[in-house]
């Protein structure tokens, strides 16, 4: 047995480079995070890319936190929403991170169930994007409140005045939504977390590490019993999953789409939110493959062909996107609406066309390149079109929020949005927000599954012998 | 006796300027030692329980006390509501004819200029605070010399004066002091207008129209509905006459929209220097005498044809009123065709001003002169006033040692060309008077605090003639004195105050002997808050000698290439000035431009076009000698006319309070005087500045974008139905109202866009005010919002108040994730503010964009707010959503009533806010469940739809179609 293991070496698939061995595999990532042997030597303190990234995403995060103090000490006023845009950044950061977080549970839930290889090594990492970046979406509802010190009325919990939610509001919907869609996307992430932690626990030197993993390693040893119930739990949450991947977003979109608001008004929006989170997630995943695989030199694990792969899921995205546009536009005039059509010109020519115009760019013209080889496997530009695409996305979600408001249905309403110094810090922090807690889970947790690539070099060594 | 006890909130004021931190240390150790005493005696004297309690004055139920507000000197009557002997509300007075129940925005808000903190509260001596008994000292001394010359050094300025009692004060100081002399300065008035009719009629004489009996109006630019005495009751009256058969026409002849333009039928802008031309013409048409038949260069338009026509086919039953922009010869010019069409007594009562009689020893009065040129029959009986010019010249001569200023600002608010201020510097003894430390306090040598007319007894007459009282409603609350107080101490009679010298002069007027039946009418006339019996003054009349007068014939000079026609308007918030440091009159949008806390050069699209100029950019004004200057950002309105600028005054106060100072431009500086009156027109240069300045305004889009808000019927058409099809079915089951289910019609062909509701529902309501940021970032708080719109650039206006529709379907409900935003069991969609967190979904959902949010703490934490606000109204905390309720506390006060005797509320019971003070009763509200109603009848009629049927939200608010008269305009008058 142990000699059938000593022999399974890769032998270098798209997927995995050549040579790898599992305990070669399971070196490598640990070391990482325990800092022994590869860039680490050294160990973290040494680097000062590190220590500036972290630097500067932990003065975001005190900035965070002293930005929704006051926040909450002097009212949202502090942002430039008004009456009629009575929804402004918060709501629009709130969408757009919700989308980013959607790509995780894909890559892990239906990848897992259509047993695509190509999600073994970037699944981790997703997961933990998307944890993140539901974490940050669910803030930013709460800042948004005029009195955010009451934000647990949404819920349903037995009080003495008798007092529920009103169900036919989809705020009510959402709260739903977003909680279970946090909940299994941590149950997914740390059940499949549970045997690298054992792993991390038996190589730690320090003692405090090992305490610390083996806490939360669950007394993890890899019985084939555990393995057996492990596989069918990891299985479960992902169909459990499954759902939740079409449902939060669809929710989100039913926000809009229950609103009477010409802009918001409209069918088409459930799947077109859903299109969009993916299509933001995905270049989310990619944007931060680039820099990992670069920093970490993960090359062999974070092949050209996983980033290939995710540019094609999101140029997918794109087109999906695109038509969701165009069905807009085409409601809009074939229903020959007064309110829609007025809307409709306005994103193209009023206040807000140069944010309608530059996310058309970056979310479909863009995008388009994707169509060559080349170009999905060109790491620079990649990281362009991605970086391009999140841009693109915040700026659709902008749009929707602010510019359908902006001039609705009486034109004595009418007026603009303008972001106030306090929009851009939140929506500027809660990007260091995403980004120190990303650090932080590179810097203590595995980025890559260890059990799964273990299991990827047994399976690309099988598939390799003759 | 209706002494009302001042409430608990006076002791708690900080006294004098520097009292605060002192008196609160004093209070501290005072409450320290109470805590030490603890409750273990009585204090020794007797002190007395409160057993019988004063009927009407049970907590929580309001009392009204009938009293008058002064607009520019002129009675108002009102009804002020107290709670627990607390101000909180103004209405009109039913019975007094100047208000018939309705009060403009500015008598409304004086409830927030009574609780002013910022008010005057101490008498200053220069810069340091002083006594009452050191000013007593002082002025005696001063008396004392002038009364050795006889008063020739002595000077009184006062603004116009219709109290009896002042006038004849005011004739017993010209008596101890025969060279003294009295001077009136009214920067709200119309100097013109003044001039010309004292020259006809030999003495002070006003219009007073009467035009619920015309059936066409011409107005050249008069503003007949705009905050002034009788603003409120020509509304009223012309509602009437419209309302009538046949239908009263409106003509306005404009330089900039006003409220006339918005209801006229035949709109016309035209400069006033046209506009002089249009009514020589006019004139010369009708066959007036005396007319000046003027060169006909220009094709006639037909608009003038159909306005000569249309008087001329009404004659006695019409009113030509000239406004404040015009000459004294096209003054002149309006009398004349008035009198030949025989409006006068008719449809124009000319009405002497009760004037001081005459002191024996008259050595120069200011009637003098005026004396012998007056028209037949009447002789002067009173001194008449002289004016600010004749009084700067004296005191730039140093004819003037002592000069009293009561309740005036010349400094600030006198034509810039006059320069009061460096007459001012030349007096020895200056005694000013007045509610604020204005511009004027700070130059004078003495300033005493005034009594609001809130809290002083006094009486004024209003334009018509009719007396009334005012009645304190309120102790003083900042120790102000009367103005009586100060005529007293000049006339050197000791009396014991205004409330004894007030009943002396109508005990003396009555001349009743009996005690008894002189309290009888004395409390009879404070209840009505009319003075029932008094006779009107002599019906003056003119005839063709007099009109035949000339008065100095010089042509306004035309404007210069490159000049332009400034026109100096009262601003419609703040009038001249006078209200400057009121928050809601600051923040209340002026009606066409939605400006709010600020002034802006008007101009026309035209005339910016020409000078290529944006909304907001700053130009340099200066008068045509280039003596005077002053910058100014420029607001673009559609509909006003070409090469005319327009200049709302009241506005770059240097002294007062913090709401006041540095807003806006001061356009005195310009003005100009000539013959002896402050022009309001006059020509100047415009350069644009190359700065922006940028303006709170509340409505950016007036254009109607191809939708309908606002209806129009033909009055010609007979197919005049603008009701909607039925209701389009719904997802949610019909809701079933088993008792009341209330509604509201607004009759736009009566709204004038005067803006008394929006101030109505603000004083109802607790609305907060928010302040020219918060304004400018698109959050204003009124529940009732007047919208604007254009029909076309510079075509018709209409104005449409929009607050809350409380819809049957109402998007707002469904969206509320907390259900802070309900259906109640009579219709109405209410607000439920302790359980809003806040997520502006409602907002949203909302398409008449009618709530309000408070993004921040905006509720106003002074004591002085806490005293006059509405008790039975929340005062709304941050991050909740707020809207119209349909005065749900006046529903409920109703049901209780009604509980109480056992029966069910009556129709029109419950009267909203903004329907109790609507002059024009363009608001109707009811239940609609009962279909004799008067809303159900309203909502009957032809003319009722509701915004943005198509939605099917079913608004319970309906409105009634504007009607247009094809008939009264021809095809090329732009109205």
């Amino acid at each position: 047995m142990a000699e059938r293991e000593a022999k399974a070496v890769s032998p270098g698939t798209p997927e995995l480079g050549p040579g790898w061995t599992a305990g070669g595999v399971t070196d490598k990532i640990s070391a990482i995070v325990l800092g022994r042997g590869g860039p680490w030597t050294r160990g973290w303190h040494e680097h000062w890319r590190w220590r500036s990234a972290l630097l500067i995403s932990f003065c975001g995060v005190l900035t965070l936190l002293a930005a929704s103090t006051w926040l909450f000490m002097r009212g949202v006023g502090l942002f430039g929403v008004n009456i009629p845009v009575a929804w402004g950044f918060a709501l629009g950061n709130f969408v757009w991170w919700i989308g980013i977080g959607h790509a995780g549970t894909f890559i892990s839930a239906i990848l897992l169930l259509l047993r695509q290889r190509w999600r073994t090594s970037i699944n981790r990492y997703a997961e933990a994007m998307t944890l993140f970046a539901a974490g940050i979406a669910g803030l930013f509802p709460i800042f948004h409140l005029g009195r955010p010190w009451f934000a647990y009325w949404l819920l349903p919990y037995p009080n003495r005045m008798e007092l529920w939610p009103q169900w036919r509001s989809p705020l009510v919907w959402d709260i739903f939504a977003i909680s279970t869609y946090l909940l299994v996307s941590l149950l997914f992430w740390y059940v499949g977390l549970i045997p690298d932690l054992a792993s991390l626990r038996d190589k730690a030197a320090s003692r405090g590490k090992r305490l610390a993993y083996g806490i939360f390693a669950l007394g993890w040893r890899g019985d084939a019993r555990h393995w057996h119930h492990y596989e069918s739990a990891y299985l479960l949450l992902a169909g459990l999953a499954t759902p939740l991947v079409v449902s939060v977003h669809t929710v989100v979109a039913l926000d809009f789409s229950i609103g009477n608001t010409p802009g918001y008004h409209s069918t088409i929006f459930p799947p077109y939110f859903v299109a969009g989170a993916l299509f933001s997630g995905f270049a989310m995943v990619i944007t931060l493959a680039i820099p990992l695989r670069h920093y970490f030199r993960l090359q062999d694990f974070i092949t050209l062909r996983h980033l290939d792969l995710a540019a094609r899921v999101m140029l997918a995205c794109s087109l999906f996107v695109a038509y969701g546009y165009a069905c807009e536009l085409f409601t809009a005039y074939y229903s020959g609406d007064t309110y829609e059509i007025h809307m409709t010109r306005d994103r193209f020519t009023g206040v807000y066309a140069p944010v309608y115009w530059a996310y058309m760019c970056c979310n479909v013209a863009v995008p388009q390149l994707l169509w060559w080889r080349r170009v999905r496997r060109s790491v620079p530009t990649l990281l362009i079109v991605s970086l391009l695409v999140n841009a693109g996305m915040w700026m659709e979600r902008f749009v929707i929020v602010v510019q359908s408001l902006h001039q609705d249905y009486l034109p004595s309403a009418w007026d603009i949005f303008i972001p106030s110094v306090w929009d851009w810090i939140f929506l500027l922090s809660s990007i260091a927000l995403f980004v120190w807690l990303f650090l932080m889970f590179v810097r203590y947790l595995p980025m890559i599954s260890m059990a799964e690539m273990r299991g990827l070099v047994q399976e690309t060594a099988e598939e390799g012998k003759p | 006796m209706r002494r009302v006890v001042a409430p608990a909130i006076n002791t708690t004021m900080p006294a004098g300027v520097d009292g605060g931190r002192r008196r609160m240390l004093k209070l501290m150790a005072a409450s320290a030692a109470l805590a030490g005493s603890g409750c273990s005696q009585p204090p020794a004297e007797k002190i007395r329980p409160y057993v019988n309690m004063p009927e009407g004055m049970a907590p929580g139920d309001p009392v009204f006390y009938a009293t008058t507000l002064l607009h520019e000197g002129h009675g108002v009557g009102v009804l002020v509501e107290t709670e627990s002997g607390r101000p909180v509300k103004i209405e009109g007075n039913p019975i007094h004819p100047a208000s018939l129940g309705a009060a403009d925005a500015q008598s409304q808000a004086a409830i927030l200029t009574l609780w002013d903190p910022e008010r005057s509260r101490i008498v200053m001596h220069g810069a340091q605070p002083s006594t009452w008994s050191a000013l007593l000292d002082s002025l005696s001394t001063q008396l004392r010399e002038e009364a050795g010359t006889q008063g020739k050094g002595l000077r009184l300025l006062s603004g116009p004066v219709s109290s009896p009692t002042l006038l004849a004060q005011i004739g017993e100081v010209l008596a101890r002091f025969p060279g003294a002399s009295w001077h009136v300065h009214d920067p709200a008035g119309c100097d013109a207008a003044a001039q010309v009719a004292r020259r006809l009629f030999g003495r002070p004489v006003r219009p007073v129209y009467r035009l619920d009996r015309a059936r066409t109006v011409l107005s050249v630019d008069a503003d007949l509905f705009g905050p002034s005495a009788d603003g409120v009751r020509n509304a009223h009256d012309f509602m009437q006459a419209r309302r009538g058969e046949p239908r009263a026409r409106m003509l306005a002849l404009e330089s900039t929209p006003g409220l006339c333009g918005a209801i006229a039928d035949l709109r016309v802008a035209l400069s006033p220097a046209d506009m002089e031309a249009a009514l020589d013409a006019v004139a010369s048409r009708l066959g007036v005498p005396a007319a000046v038949s003027p060169q006909e260069t220009e094709a006639r338009p037909a608009w003038l044809d159909s306005v000569c026509a249309q008087l001329r086919s009404t004659p006695g039953a019409c009113v030509v009123a000239p406004g404040h922009s015009l000459s004294p010869r096209a003054h002149l010019m309006a009398w004349r065709i008035n009198a030949h069409l025989g409006n006068l007594g008719q449809t124009i009562i000319p009405t002497a001003q009760q004037l001081p009689t005459e002191p024996r020893l008259a050595l120069q009065s200011a009637g003098a002169e005026a004396a012998g040129t007056g028209a037949a029959g009447i002789g002067t009986s009173g001194v008449s006033p002289g004016t600010l010019n004749e009084l700067v010249d004296a005191m730039r001569d140093g004819a003037v040692r002592t000069l009293i200023m009561l309740d005036v600002n010349p400094v600030y608010d006198s034509p810039g060309a006059l320069d009061f201020a460096g007459a001012l510097s030349k007096i020895p003894f200056s005694v000013h008077m007045g509610l604020y430390r204005d511009e004027t306090a700070h130059a004078c040598d003495w300033h005493i605090p005034m009594a609001h007319e809130l809290e002083a007894w006094s009486d004024a007459r209003s334009i018509d003639g009719t007396a009334s009282l005012i009645q304190p409603v309120i102790a003083p609350l900042y120790g102000g004195r009367s103005p009586h107080e100060v005529m007293d101490m000049l006339a050197d009679t000791r009396t014991a105050g205004a409330h004894e010298r007030v009943r002396a002069f109508w005990r003396n007027l009555w001349d009743m002997e009996d005690a008894h039946d002189f309290e009888q009418r004395w409390d009879e006339a404070l209840r009505r808050g009319v003075i029932d019996g008094e006779p009107a003054g002599p019906a003056l009349n003119l005839d063709a000698r007099a009109l035949a007068a000339q008065v100095p014939e010089e042509i306004e000079p035309a404007p210069e290439e490159g000049e332009l026609l400034a026109v100096f308007v009262n601003d419609s918030g703040i009038v001249a000035g006078r209200h400057a440091n009121n928050a809601w009159l600051q923040e209340l949008p002026r009606p066409y431009t939605k400006i709010t806390w600020d002034n802006a050069a008007l101009l026309s699209p035209g005339t910016a076009r020409r000078h290529a100029l944006r909304n907001g950019d700053v130009v340099s004004l200066s008068s045509t000698d280039a003596s005077a200057k002053l910058l100014a950002p420029i607001w673009i309105v559609p509909g006003q006319a070409d090469g005319v600028v327009i200049l709302p005054l009241g506005f770059g106060r240097r002294h007062a309070g913090a709401k006041a100072q540095g807003r806006g431009f001061d356009a005195y500086v310009l003005q100009d005087t000539r013959n002896g009156a402050a022009r309001r027109c006059l020509p100047l240069c415009l350069q644009p500045a190359d700065q922006r300045h940028a303006l709170a305004v509340t409505q950016h889009e007036m254009g109607l974008a191809g939708r309908e808000p606002v209806r129009i019927v033909s009055l010609q058409s007979s197919n005049a139905d603008v009701r909607g099809s039925a209701a389009q079915p719904s997802l949610y089951p019909p809701r079933e109202y088993d008792s009341h289910a209330w509604g509201m019609t607004v009759d736009l062909d009566a709204c004038i866009g005067c803006n008394a509701c929006a101030i109505a529902c603000q004083a109802e309501n607790n609305i907060p005010v928010v302040g020219p940021e918060e304004i400018a970032r698109g959050r204003t708080m009124h529940w009732m919002r007047i919208d604007l719109y254009h029909e076309g650039d510079g075509g018709r206006t209409q104005f449409q108040p929009m607050a809350c529709q409380h819809c049957e379907n109402a998007p707002c409900e469904v969206v509320c994730p907390v259900g802070a935003t309900m259906h109640d069991s009579e219709g109405l969609n209410v607000q439920v503010y302790n359980r809003c967190v806040g997520t502006r979904f409602c907002s949203n959902n909302c398409p008449y964009k009618v709530r309000h949010f408070n993004f921040f703490d905006y509720a106003d934490h002074d004591p002085s707010a806490a005293a006059h606000a509405n008790p039975d109204v929340t005062v709304r905390q941050r991050g909740v959503m707020e809207k119209c309720t349909y005065c749900v506390q006046r529903i409920s006060h109703a049901r209780i009533e009604a509980q109480k005797q056992g029966r069910t509320i009556r129709d029109g019971e419950v009267v909203t806010a903004c329907e109790a003070t609507c002059p024009t009763q363009a608001i109707v509200f009811g239940d609609t469940a009962d279909p004799h109603s008067r809303v159900s009848r309203s909502k009957a009629s032809p003319r009722n739809y509701t915004v943005l049927a198509e939605l099917n939200t079913r608004p319970r608010t309906s409105y009634l179609a504007r009607i247009v008269d094809r008939e009264a305009a021809p095809e090329d008058g732009d109205g």
